[in-house]
């Protein structure tokens, strides 16, 4: 009695991954990487997470309650933005400043666009684009990793009051009487002063004391296992990294004595990170097939021509969001062709219509024109 | 006589909040997001803004009948540009300073939508009084609009209100909000929070 017949739109079909698992997976697979970036700067990056994080909860709370938006605190996704924004910052960027940031990054980047899904752009990227923007010194400020009391006391700037400057580093840092890689990142390194970092510390980001994020080994394997599960497209990471290797070796190629080799650029700054955790973002990368190679390789190219011919010393950030921004064109230029029809559009051989008629063509019509 | 009061009351009240230039209309946006670096800067501009608006209604509204409409958008042009050299001289004469911080803005009232919209839509068909009174309301509103911005952005981007400062030395100043896509945030969220207050108000007013 109760039966009725009901009419959906497709998918009729769906699969087991809701947008709760995917996401839920993608934190997990983020605690290793956050675990290691504790290990690496201490308390510091400890407390960076937290607030960052909660910054981020709050304000997908806040939002999802004054504007009605759907969301739920269950799904996981501002999380990931709030652990992906504190991976993006420097560890000792000051807490006030990380929470500002953090409610920028939901409420610019995700709750104006209505909320998760309809994002045009990573929202935390976003969050970092403004920090960039709002705080460019401390955004630029880094720490030395492995400082020896890194558990016990915080980095100095990290303490600043709300609305505060944070206090100068360079005298903590030289009061640890460490090498001459502390406090710039290997990227800026190369660029100021055209120092090159061994491989293999950026690699597992260990030896040296460098001012560097999580090992980028580390975020591969990660990457490994979401994109094994298929809770991201393996292409857009792939994509990323050989669209900069290979801009990078043409660079090379031009100039060795000035630009480094593709296995710097591959290592150095944020580009593995960016690869696997942020152009991946499902809402705002290509769904096309070809698509998301040419998004990946655009992020990829984007990064090295920032790198090298702009002021600032990484790229990463504004090539994914150029990219981003690009997505619904590179998705139109990359639509896959119809089983068994030609060039949309076209007619075929002695066929008297396009099988994909642009609008409705009238046989009997045109016919009658050619008499 | 209250009748006409209220009439009164209505008009110079359309511009504060009901039709509020800045946050319903959404006109003259322009000047609203260039010079409200400060709130001195929005203060002058919508000072200078009111002014203009309120003597180029009254002349309009004066000629209303003798101009002909083939040629009235010229003459309010006219008009406008005339007050609003009167305006750029007096600046001058106050202050110089004020002066080089508005910069072509002052000039560029001329195209202000709200002074060319204003006369067009409402002086051009109202009595001189009435039609001042608008002017003043809409003014005020577009003043306020331009401090609410004005004085957001001075106190996060250096940590001072109307230059006097507020948190000391040490203030870290957020760069973006003194340049021009800082205007943008800060616009951005005056106009949710107005546009989520008028709709709790509708829905408020709904169920009552």
């Amino acid at each position: 009695m109760s039966s009725r017949l009901e009419i959906r739109s497709s998918p009729h079909i769906k699969g087991v991954s809701s947008v709760e698992t995917i996401m839920k997976n993608v934190v997990w697979s983020l605690l290793p990487i956050c675990a290691f970036y504790v290990f690496q700067y201490g308390i510091s990056a400890l407390a960076t997470l937290v607030v960052v994080t909660a910054s981020c909860l709050l304000a997908d709370r806040l939002f999802a309650r004054l504007g009605g938006q759907s969301g739920d605190i269950g799904d996981w996704s501002a999380t990931i933005t709030g652990l992906l924004l504190a991976l993006t910052i420097p560890p000792g960027f000051p807490l006030w400043m990380g929470f500002v940031i953090g409610f920028v990054a939901i409420a610019l980047g995700k709750a104006l666009f209505g909320g998760l899904g309809r994002n045009v752009f990573n929202p935390a990227l976003v969050g970092r684009a403004f920090g960039q923007a709002a705080f460019p010194t401390a955004i630029a400020t880094y720490t030395p990793s492995f400082m020896p009391g890194r558990f016990t006391e915080f980095i100095p700037s990290s303490l600043a009051m709300p609305f505060m400057t944070p206090a100068d580093t360079s005298a903590w840092i030289a009061a640890a009487k460490l090498d001459a890689w502390a406090g710039a990142t290997p990227l800026a390194k190369w660029k100021f002063e055209t120092v090159l970092a061994p491989a293999i510390d950026l690699l597992t980001s260990i030896g040296g004391n460098l001012a560097v994020g999580p090992a980028p080994i580390l975020i591969v394997l990660c990457g490994l296992y979401l994109a094994a599960r298929r809770f991201l497209d393996w292409r857009i990471p792939v994509a990323t990294l050989i669209g900069a290797a290979l801009t990078g070796y043409v660079v090379y190629l031009l100039n060795p004595a000035r630009y480094p080799d593709p296995v710097f650029v591959l290592l150095s700054g944020g580009l593995v990170l960016g690869a696997v955790y942020m152009a991946t973002d499902m809402a705002t990368s290509p769904v096309t097939p070809r698509g998301v190679w040419v998004y990946g390789g655009l992020i990829g190219f984007l990064t090295v021509i920032i790198r090298y011919f702009s002021g600032l010393p990484e790229g990463v950030m504004y090539s994914i969001l150029i990219a981003n921004a690009a997505t619904p064109l590179i998705e139109r230029v990359t639509q896959p062709r119809p089983f068994g029809t030609a060039s949309l559009g076209k007619r075929k051989g002695r066929a008297v219509y396009p099988l994909l008629p642009a609008e409705p063509v009238d046989v009997a019509g045109r016919e009658k024109d050619k008499k | 006589m209250s009748a006409s009061v209220t009439q009164s009351w209505d008009e110079l009240t359309e511009g504060l909040w009901r039709q509020n230039p800045t946050f319903v209309m959404v006109l003259g946006m322009c000047p609203t997001l260039a010079v409200t670096v400060s709130g001195v800067n929005a203060l002058a501009m919508g000072i200078a803004t009111t002014l203009v608006l309120i003597f180029s209604c009254l002349l309009v509204s004066l000629m209303r009948n003798i101009v002909p409409g083939e040629v009235r958008i010229a003459t309010y042009i006219v008009i406008i540009a005339t007050f609003v050299t009167v305006v750029d001289y007096l600046i001058q004469a106050i202050s110089l300073e004020l002066y080089d911080a508005l910069g072509a803005f002052i000039q560029l009232i001329v195209v202000n939508c709200i002074i060319l919209g204003r006369a067009e839509a409402h002086a051009s068909k109202t009595p001189p009084i009435p039609a001042m009174l608008n002017a003043v309301g809409m003014g005020a509103g577009f003043t306020l609009g331009l401090l609410s911005l004005g004085i957001v952005r001075e106190i996060l981007g250096a940590g001072k209100l109307f230059g006097i400062t507020l948190f000391g030395e040490s203030f870290q100043p957020w760069v973006v909000m003194v340049l021009p896509p800082g205007g943008f945030f800060v616009l951005g969220g005056w106009l949710l929070i107005f546009a989520w207050w008028a709709r709790r108000k509708e829905a408020g007013g709904a169920q009552s």
